[in-house]
């Protein structure tokens, strides 16, 4: 951990808050497993309650296959990933904080997988984006920090299209439960099809970093490592994958879906693998090989076939399996060595044996050697792309590379890492604590187990999953052995090619970082752009001059009147007038302030002008029977007096001939007459009582109150009341800041 | 500004206008007042104070940094309509309890007089927050 660590004391209650959260994610992760029997039958568990009636938004939770696999990943790496971090964080300063941060994250994951509403998916998906946000920040670095900008930016915008294509899919479907549009069947023929998929993709593929949104990925390694193994291999990234699953069934089987998921997926895939070889930082390589599984996930949701959702189902299960196991290793071999470089690592054997054990079984499955879970996985994607494309040589041929450049990162693992003569690393390494070797250890060993018993997987969690995804009910049958038939000569070749890529990793990455590679350049560029122009833009409309700001404002407030009123077609026929004679009296006072305050020589004396038009108006208002506005009118204007009179001592004294008096005057005049236009304009209309009536009606029966404007304040419309005061709180807290800032500076 | 004769009266006056502000909020549903005019009197008074007494003294009379009263305020207002939810009425909506006697003669209390409490915490610790300020810095 970095400078945060070395100062100031630890955290005494972060590891009790890591125990609270480890055990509640555990408990939550058993009580989703009892949920197996009924949901793999077909069944659906349903639950709902209303949160925006008015908006027809409900918080509608729906479980079948797919979201059941989805909350047992987040759940039970939840335990695990929580427990591991008790021991790594040791010693942190704000363990309590990563926790909080780590809860917020889960609960906001497992809402979007288990929402069946797209707004409440929506809002659940931005949960996960500020919690990855917090996260990866979570050091406080400035390399975290920008990393944490870059992620909370591009799965921000992607998020915002999402919003969009929610929304008009909502529109087109009539509904925004996700099950109704579902169950409606393929969008494919709708006029609105193009334009709400691309949307919808959009945020998808920023959330599940495909080519070229994939950059921030690499970047949030600068999170925590357990982080990187929870959200940004294991879970979280996969949120646009279950997106695009779950909304399989209305936006699939169109040529415009296969191609698109197709091509972006597949080159993501391919290009992530080859930029994973370049890598000497385990953790880097091991975050381009996520983007490699996340490309070949979206590639095989492009696909109608069920051999293609089981192959997607399959594969994300083993692949949070044997990611997260690696992950966690490589945070422990970084902590016990001091060192992530492959180059420098080695013989861990001896030192870190469980570790080691938990590594090499991780790498097996990832390799995807049998038994393990992961040949299972790799034989259903060979299967699955050789069942896509109308023409499969090219895809084929592309996961096989990609799998064998994953085959030479296993293999770098085990023999470079774990096996090899001990390594030249900043600490000796030793065994690290049993908390965070048990962890990546039961991922590990829970691949191998998955993998002998691959039926057990296949019907209780990708079967209902592949058949959720689909929108109709799926015969999948999961076997270690299948003969000998394409997908495993396909296997032969991968581990072949995998062998070579390794033994040749030097030149080839040698070779590899000569491509160019212009992201993070073009990104720098562009925040660069955005950063200067917005700063460009600001000197020009925010020069610093309030007499400015002052006229362009009144201004406006002139103009819209005036333009409403020619608008409507001119001032209609309308008189008014002051009989009363104390109205007449207040209006005169009113008056005869303003032109004091306007023709006075000294501020004083403006002031006490002000102070009468503000004593005018409120006696204008009692008089026509307005008695709370009144006292709130005066109120205001005995604090204004007295918070102008603070602030008058340090102001200069007025010059005797002020320039621009000519501009003011017409700026003044202008939005007295436009406003007096308009008032007189809005009496003539009939006036529409009904709204009023109905409150001074329902005030004392329903409210139990006389003062209807009190009421309506207080109970009708407390929602606004409520709003208008946290905006009162926020403009003084600003306000103080602001005060304190000029302090300072004049000190 | 040490006028005695400010001073003397502002002792007598700003309790005064204290209570009369309270009266203000109490009152406030069924006649010209509520927790804004209320707030707004209430932040006179210990303006007034501030200005015989000096802002130490002000200070010390509201015991509360003002940016803590208003924030409190907001907190007595978000209370205020979570409560209903707890008896399962929608948020924000009134809940009314009659102290000692059935509807019409019991003492009423009510959220909606402690939403009203918040919105006369909020402008007394806004407005205050600002006056301090500004006349330290006088």
């Amino acid at each position: 951990m970095s400078a945060a660590a070395a100062n100031g004391a630890p955290d005494r209650s972060g590891p009790w808050a890591g125990a609270l959260l480890a055990l509640v994610s555990a408990a939550a992760a058993a009580a989703f497993a009892t949920l197996i029997p009924e949901v793999s039958h077909g069944d659906a568990i349903a639950a709902e309650w209303a949160w925006a009636p008015a908006l027809d938004v409900s918080l509608a939770f729906r479980v079948d296959g797919l979201s059941l696999v989805f909350a047992l990943l987040i759940t039970g790496f939840g335990a695990v990933i929580s427990a591991y971090s008790i021991s790594y964080l040791r010693g942190h300063r704000h363990q309590t904080r990563f926790f909080l941060y780590l809860a917020l994250f889960q609960a906001g994951m497992l809402g979007l997988v288990l929402a069946d509403d797209v707004i409440a998916l929506f809002a659940f998906w931005e949960v996960t984006t500020v919690a990855s946000f917090l996260l990866v920040g979570y050091d406080g670095t400035a390399k975290a920090r920008r990393s944490a900008w870059m992620a909370l930016l591009i799965t921000g915008a992607g998020g915002l299209a999402l919003l969009a294509g929610l929304i008009w899919l909502g529109l087109v479907a009539g509904t925004t439960r996700i099950s109704e549009i579902t169950a409606a069947g393929g969008l494919g023929g709708h006029a609105a099809y193009l334009p709400i998929t691309l949307l919808i993709l959009a945020g998808a593929f920023a959330k599940s970093a495909q080519f070229p949104l994939h950059i921030w990925l690499p970047n949030a390694m600068a999170a925590p490592t357990p982080v990187s193994a929870y959200l940004h291999s294991a879970t979280m990234v996969k949120a646009g994958v279950y997106l695009l699953a779950r909304l399989h069934p209305a936006l699939s089987g169109t040529e415009f879906w296969t191609t698109t998921l197709g091509l972006v997926g597949g080159f993501t895939m391919l290009m992530a693998a080859i930029l994973s070889l370049r890598q000497r930082d385990l953790k880097l390589a091991l975050a381009y090989s996520s983007v490699m599984s996340l490309g070949s996930l979206v590639m095989f949701l492009g696909a109608e076939q069920t051999v293609a959702a089981a192959a997607a189902m399959t594969f994300l299960i083993v692949h949070a399996l044997y990611k997260a196991s690696l992950f966690l290793v490589v945070g422990s071999i970084d902590k016990m060595t001091g060192t992530r470089d492959m180059d420098r690592l080695g013989g861990l054997w001896r030192t870190m044996p469980m570790t080691s054990i938990a590594a090499v079984l991780a790498a097996g499955s990832m390799a995807g050697f049998p038994p393990f879970l992961g040949f299972v996985g790799k034989e259903l994607k060979y299967e699955g792309a050789l069942a896509i494309a109308e023409e499969p040589a090219p895809l084929a041929a592309a996961a096989v590379i990609a799998n064998a450049l994953m085959v030479a990162l296993a293999l770098a693992v085990i023999f470079r890492v774990v096996l090899s003569a001990p390594g030249d690393t900043p600490k000796a390494p030793r065994e690290a604590p049993a908390l965070i070797w048990l962890g990546p250890l039961l991922l590990a060993v829970g691949g191998l187990l998955c993998g002998v018993a691959p039926d057990l997987v296949g019907r209780t969690l990708v079967q209902p999953a592949a058949a959720a995804m689909l929108g109709a009910p799926a015969e999948i049958k999961l076997k270690l052995w299948h003969g000998v038939n394409v997908p495993l000569m396909m296997s032969v070749a991968t581990l072949v090619l995998g062998a070579a890529f390794h033994l040749a990793r030097r030149p080839l990455g040698r070779l590899i970082a000569r491509l160019p590679g212009g992201a993070e350049a073009i990104w720098d560029g562009l925040l660069d752009g955005v950063q200067t122009s917005f700063a460009a833009v600001t000197r020009r409309v925010q020069p610093g001059s309030l007499r400015t700001y002052l006229t362009v404002t009144f201004l406006a407030v002139a103009a819209a009147p005036l333009a409403g009123l020619r608008l409507a077609g001119g001032l209609p026929e309308a008189s008014f007038a002051l009989t009363e004679p104390q109205a007449l009296a207040a209006a005169g006072l009113c008056a005869g302030g303003a032109l004091t305050a306007a023709l006075a020589h000294r501020r004083i004396l403006a002031l006490a002008g002000l102070g009468a038009s503000g004593t005018g108006l409120s006696l204008l208002f009692l008089t026509f029977g307005a008695p709370d506005v009144a006292a709130t009118q005066i109120l205001v204007d005995v604090l204004l007096l007295v918070l102008v009179a603070a602030v008058m001592p340090r102001l200069p004294e007025l010059p005797p001939r002020r320039r621009g008096r000519g501009r003011d005057a017409f700026v003044a005049g202008a939005v007295g007459l436009a406003v007096a236009l308009a008032t007189l304009a809005a009496t003539v209309g009939p006036f529409d009582a009904s709204v009023a009536d109905a409150m001074s009606a329902r005030s004392l029966p329903e409210a139990l109150g006389r003062n209807v404007v009190n009421v309506v304040l207080v109970d009708f419309r407390a929602l606004d009341t409520f709003g208008e005061i946290v905006v009162v709180a926020a403009a003084a807290v600003g306000g103080l800041a602001l005060l304190r800032r000029t302090r300072r500076s004049a000190a | 500004m040490t006028s005695p004769i400010l001073q003397a009266a502002t002792r007598l006056i700003s309790t005064l206008l204290i209570v009369f502000s309270l009266f203000l909020l109490v009152r406030g549903h069924d006649a010209p007042g509520g927790g804004f005019i209320g707030g707004l009197v209430a932040a006179s008074s210990f303006t007034l104070l501030a200005m015989s007494h000096g802002v130490e003294t002000a200070r010390l009379a509201l015991r509360l940094p003002p940016a803590t009263v208003a924030a409190l305020g907001v907190g007595a207002a978000l209370l205020a309509g979570l409560i209903p939810l707890v008896v399962g009425d929608a948020p924000f909506a009134a809940v009314w309890v009659f102290v000692g006697g059935p509807k019409g003669e019991g003492l009423p209390l009510s959220t909606v007089l402690l939403f009203d409490f918040g919105v006369w915490l909020v402008v007394l610790g806004a407005v205050l927050g600002l006056v301090f300020a500004l006349e330290e810095d006088a």
